[in-house]
């Protein structure tokens, strides 16, 4: 009946999860308790849970992607604890079957949950506004992305208090996480998860890519799209390209697990190498995926803050366009000691190093971006210059690691653990704080504390390079990484620095919270609101709006003339919004409740699956199908936003700017 | 040209590793071998050559961050100013050029640091042949010529080259001593090669650099680089041990174990390492001179080791 | 496929003229496409191993993948004239050409689950080498293709009962189905010559 389900599968036997069950039981209650006392339960639901503004999608995403930080980072210092700790004898705190789940999540969640979910964010709260757009072209697909993304994070923290998570790495490669070797549930887990959020991701990037193609405003051309929308279209590019990789490459190990089928076993003539090849080719477009739209944050932040239109912007689109197409070309490098010829290792070497070229040119422009200009010293902007200087140290690094001859030492070592550390904090990271930081009044109508964003960079930052240098160190010094305990005496006092930096990291994220709590606190003060809709003299449409946005973004759908089409409207006087024209009666998709369903339904599937309830599976398959259907055959679907509803609101605004203006 | 220009970087590249080394010892940027010494020497040489675009990189950043910054108004301000074709021309072609010389290092190096390629000896020396297999959580080293097998211990004589082929009888694991240089992965019903020299004599760490499960933190081995004198003398001691390796005692060995002792092998059973990559292949294994796949030829060929 | 523009009043606005629809889904076809030029890839790299096995050229049999073919292409072929009455705003045609359609398509879908039956049967199941885990999987992917074209049919059919226009949404949907439908047919044709044609070869 419950398939391999039983009590025993609840691991009360290990206090650290019957602890952390109990908090996040304690937290959730409470949390949930204050909805109810407030009766918020309908707002939640009418207003967000089964919301197809892209704005509000984009709230949740980043919702979403901070309580993955908080789960992510809790494991990494959870390691980093435990590698001060298990020295010479001392076994540390964390058995191997714990460890090794811990790093394992710890990958899955960063890349999956935090990151993809905040640069989903990102690109559900930009990309509409920037090219002059109402919503994105599925606004449906866009909610349903947002709950498969969503479901399969519950499904990952599902594993921490029934069953257990993969103990194979981030990447699970057979035959480790074959049956034979990984006979438990925590590979399943991993499979589920990662195949349910990639059906999210998949259809972000269809979504985005269509809405880029046919949703621009009039007289945007490809050479007058603002930067960010360039980097969100190529990198939904990237993920229509190699997301479908990566769910063959889990499919295939699931059928392997599921069916005793032999695509990657040791024997019945499975080739473990076809994994690899299979989910790099997925793999390194994916860190590309991640980065490029940080690149994007960057490209619209230091021009603003340079009070400078960005050098160099047909190089900076070349760049970003190259950088898409070499990403393809480049996965052996993460398997160069697999034993392929010379030549083969050659061409991936260079093809990796290559790569470095555009990327380089990009941070060349951004300084030359703030060359000549008056920067504000904004939070943003230590964000921003603090990626130029981690980032060009970790592409100095990962050029290191593309030649094959050094990466057969530094395969594998702590020093890779650094070196993609300070590409995806000092890159990625950054960039979507920094990205946070700049869109945060847009998106609630009030900026975010100063003081408490300057704290967090410096504690990040400064904790970056406590925690990774000393990586590199014990890198160089032949320490592997995923080693539970050690007795080299050379790497100890090297982790114990690496554990400070976690806990200096820490700080940063409580800063973070910090500057959340503070914000929100005083977002009624007059310095904090953004009246305007322009707090930053912006340059592009998404600063032509009020703040927050109306749910219809564009009363009157701008005409664009130039690149900084704002910007250029602002200088020439031009009135972007045609402030009290002729308004007409606004087309909207209804709400639906079909998303959340479909992803409910899903996490039953996936649960079901996991622990081999085979009716339970059923339902959750029939449930999802039939879900599909009955919106297919819902005809309720739209609405008009009748003329006088928007003249009311525009005219509210108008009367707000000239209120601001007359001060 | 190009090599006296290698050399010289290559020259400022050891002066700046004697700086690091003062600080800690890195067994890496610190060789016992010649394929160690190749990639040290790439790794500072690359280094050097990019630094050259890093460090103005970051200091011009930092530079600009400071000197426009909006207080100071005594900074030029160009408002309008996005583009120079000489600055483009620049920002495009230093880092090209910086590549375009390490991809021809690249591409040497993958040629004269290739893992499978044999090292060159002095006249008089044969090189050691030893067979590696990756167990959970242990390494077996089976040395076909003097027919014996250890575990978890390598000892091998200074100034030879050593010809490794290596596989797995579990899960991927990857092949490493620090000390000596370059890594290979050993999969399953695969042999990859590896070939590793010892210049100076010690006891250096091995590991496996490819996560393979619980017992994965102690899988780890001694390497005894020793004179050939102390080399006979070790496998002399190896052959006194009363343990015999064979299809009986195969299977007790290979099963799952953690922070194995190390085991010495007085006997191993000839092709045992044939048998071991052949059981993932129907009995077949690949030929090394014509890549073809033949028949095991064994007397444990018909052996089940599988558990 | 929310943007519908079935309401058409005079709250034109120049933005939406256009349904991204069809678009959109031919986009994620593209999706598709690679996950199925993956699954050739694996079926390539692992066509060879049989385990000592069978191989394909003891297993197929040209006469039932004729017929299974054969079904497939016409059924295409009928879609085609389902698109043309929708067209033309014949619904009863419409209807009755999507019937055919989905009847030719559950003959192909029988034909492929008898195939694995029988194959299962005699032993050579998707388990017993890689090569068969390769081909069974890369055929049952089409084939699971196809079982959703099925249910998808069904539901145009039903939804196009009873009504007497073919408002916009509808024909955008019907447009998808053929997109679809015609892919797997391509689908088909790779998988018939590369997987089936070359074993026997």
């Amino acid at each position: 009946m419950l398939g391999r389900l039983s009590l025993s599968a609840i691991p009360l036997d290990v206090p650290i999860l019957v602890g952390t069950f109990l908090g996040v039981a304690i937290v959730g209650l409470a949390v949930l308790g204050l909805i109810t006392y407030y009766g918020k339960w309908g707002y939640l639901w009418k207003e967000w849970f089964t919301s197809v503004d892209h704005k509000r999608l984009a709230v949740m995403y980043i919702i979403l992607a901070l309580v993955a930080l908080f789960r992510g980072f809790a494991d990494a210092i959870m390691m980093r604890t435990q590698l001060a700790l298990a020295y010479a004898g001392n076994p540390g705190y964390l058995p191997p079957h714990h460890y090794d789940q811990i790093f394992s999540a710890h990958g899955t969640i960063m890349i999956f949950f935090l990151a993809m979910a905040f640069m989903t964010g990102l690109f559900n709260f930009v990309v509409p506004l920037q090219i002059g757009a109402r919503d994105v072209a599925f606004p449906f697909l866009n909610n349903l992305s947002f709950w498969m993304t969503a479901i399969a994070f519950i499904l990952v923290n599902v594993s921490l208090f029934i069953g257990e998570f993969s103990q194979c790495g981030w990447l699970a490669y057979p035959p480790l996480s074959e049956a034979q070797f990984s006979p438990g549930v925590g590979v399943d887990y991993y499979i589920w998860a990662i195949q349910l959020s990639g059906v999210g991701t998949l259809l972000t990037g269809v979504n985005f890519f269509v809405t880029i193609v046919k949703m621009r405003a009039p007289g945007m051309t490809w050479m007058k799209m603002p930067v960010f929308t360039w980097t969100a279209f190529c990198s939904s590019i990237l993920i229509m390209v190699s997301f479908p990789v990566l769910t063959v490459a889990v499919a295939l190990l699931g059928l392997d697990r599921y069916f005793g089928m032999h695509f990657f076993t040791n024997d019945g003539g499975g080739n473990q190498m076809m994994y690899l090849n299979l989910i790099w080719a997925w793999g390194h477009p994916e860190v590309y995926i991640l980065v490029i739209p940080a690149f994007g944050v960057f490209s619209e932040v230091v021009p603003a803050f340079s009070q400078k239109p960005l050098f160099g912007y047909g190089t900076m689109v070349y760049a970003t366009c190259a950088i898409m197409v070499l990403s393809f070309l480049v996965w052996v490098h993460h398997f160069f000691t697999m034993g392929a010829g010379p030549d083969v290792n050659a061409f991936f070497g260079i093809a990796t190093m290559v790569i470095s070229i555009p990327t380089g040119v990009k941070l060349f422009n951004w300084m030359f971006t703030m060359y000549k200009g008056r920067i504000q010293y904004h939070a943003c902007m230590y964000w921003a210059v603090g990626f130029m200087v981690t980032f060009t140290i970790g592409g100095m690094t990962g050029v290191m690691m593309a030649i094959p001859g050094a990466d057969f030492v530094l395969h594998n070592s702590l020093f890779l653990i650094a070196h993609f550390h300070n590409v995806i904090i000092g890159g990625v990271y950054f960039g979507y704080v920094c990205g946070m930081n700049f869109w945060f009044p847009k998106v609630m109508g009030f900026k975010l504390n100063e003081s408490w964003g300057k704290r967090a960079f410096w504690f990040w930052f400064v904790g970056f390079y406590f925690a990774f240098v000393p990586l590199y160190v014990v890198g160089f010094q032949g320490m592997t990484r995923r080693l539970n305990h050690y007795d080299n005496p050379a790497w100890h006092p090297w982790l114990l620095i690496a554990e400070v930096g976690a806990v200096l990291i820490l700080f940063g994220i409580v800063c973070q919270l910090m500057q959340l709590f503070v914000s929100i606190r005083d977002r009624n003060l007059a310095e904090n609101r953004d009246f305007t809709g322009d707090p930053w003299n912006g340059r592009t449409l998404e600063w032509s709006t009020s703040s927050p946005p109306p749910v219809y973004n564009f009363a009157i759908v701008p005409h664009v003339h130039e690149l900084d089409a704002y910007m250029h409207d602002k200088e020439n006087g031009v009135d972007t919004r045609c402030a009290g024209g002729q308004y007409e009666a606004i087309h909207m998709p209804k709400n639906t409740a079909a998303g959340f369903l479909v992803g409910a339904f899903s996490l039953i599937l996936g649960f079901a699956a996991i622990w081999y309830i085979w009716w339970l599976a059923a339902i959750g398959l029939i449930g999802v199908i039939g879900t599909v259907i009955a919106r297919s055959a819902n005809k309720d679907i739209d609405f008009y936003i009748p003329a006088e509803e928007v003249a009311r609101i525009e005219n509210e605004h108008t009367r707000k700017l000239m209120a601001q203006a007359a001060e | 040209m190009k090599n006296k220009l290698l050399a010289r970087v290559a020259r400022l590249g050891g002066l700046s590793s004697a700086l690091l080394l003062a600080g800690c010892e890195l067994d890496v940027l610190d060789p016992k071998g010649p394929v160690g010494e190749g990639v040290k020497s790439l790794i500072l040489t690359s280094t050097v050559a990019m630094l050259i675009v890093v460090v103005p990189t970051i200091i011009l950043s930092l530079v600009f961050a400071w000197q426009y910054r909006q207080s100071n108004t005594s900074a030029e301000y160009l408002p309008k100013w996005c583009h120079s074709n000489k600055i483009e021309l620049v920002i495009w072609g230093v880092p090209t050029l910086i590549i375009i010389f390490l991809a021809v290092i690249t591409y040497q190096t993958c040629h004269s640091l290739d893992p499978y390629k044999p090292l060159e000896a002095e006249a008089n020396t044969k090189p050691l042949h030893v067979e590696v297999v990756a167990l959970d959580w242990k390494w077996l080293f089976i040395y076909p010529e003097q027919g014996i097998a250890t575990v978890n211990q390598l000892a091998i004589p200074v100034n030879t080259p050593v010809d490794f082929v290596i596989t797995s009888d579990s899960v991927m694991n990857s092949f490493f001593i620090p000390r000596l240089g370059s890594m290979i992965y050993a999969m399953a019903g695969m042999q990859t090669q590896l070939h590793l020299l010892a210049s100076e004599p010690g006891d250096y760490l091995g590991e496996s650099a490819n996560y393979s499960g619980r017992g994965f933190s102690d899988m780890k081995f001694r390497t005894l680089a020793v004179s050939g004198d102390e080399f006979n003398a070790w496998v002399d001691k190896v052959k006194s041990s009363s343990e015999q390796l064979d299809s009986q005692t195969y299977p007790k060995l290979a099963a799952p174990s953690e922070a194995n002792p190390v085991e010495y092998f007085a006997h191993v059973e000839p092709g045992m390492f044939n048998t071991i990559v052949a059981k993932y292949n129907n009995g077949m294994i690949m030929d090394k001179t014509t890549g073809q796949m033949v028949q095991v030829q064994s007397a444990m060929s018909d052996m089940n080791m599988k558990e | 496929m929310a943007h519908d523009t079935t309401v058409t009043t005079s709250g034109h606005d120049e933005h939406h003229h256009e349904s991204p629809v069809v678009f959109g889904f031919w986009v994620y076809l593209m999706t598709d496409c690679i996950i199925f030029g993956s699954l050739f890839a694996t079926f390539a790299v692992l066509r060879n191993q049989f385990n000592g096995g069978p191989s394909g050229h003891e297993l197929f049999e040209l006469s039932g993948l004729g017929l299974e073919t054969a079904l497939l292409l016409i059924s295409s072929i009928t879609y085609g004239f389902g698109m043309i009455a929708a067209h033309k705003n014949e619904i009863s045609k419409v209807i009755m050409w999507l019937g055919v359609t989905f009847l030719l398509g559950l003959g192909f879908v029988g034909l492929e689950v008898n195939e694995f039956a029988h194959m299962i049967h005699e032993g050579a199941g998707p388990d017993r080498s890689a090569f068969l885990s390769a081909f069974f999987t890369l055929v049952a992917t089409h084939g699971l293709h196809v079982s959703c074209g099925l249910i998808w049919i069904v539901t145009l059919m039903v939804q196009l009962m009873g009504t007497t226009a073919i408002p916009e949404r509808m024909m955008n949907k019907l447009t998808c189905l053929s997109l679809f439908w015609h892919f797997l047919d391509i689908v088909w044709i790779c998988v018939f010559s590369y997987v089936y044609l070359a074993s026997m070869i």
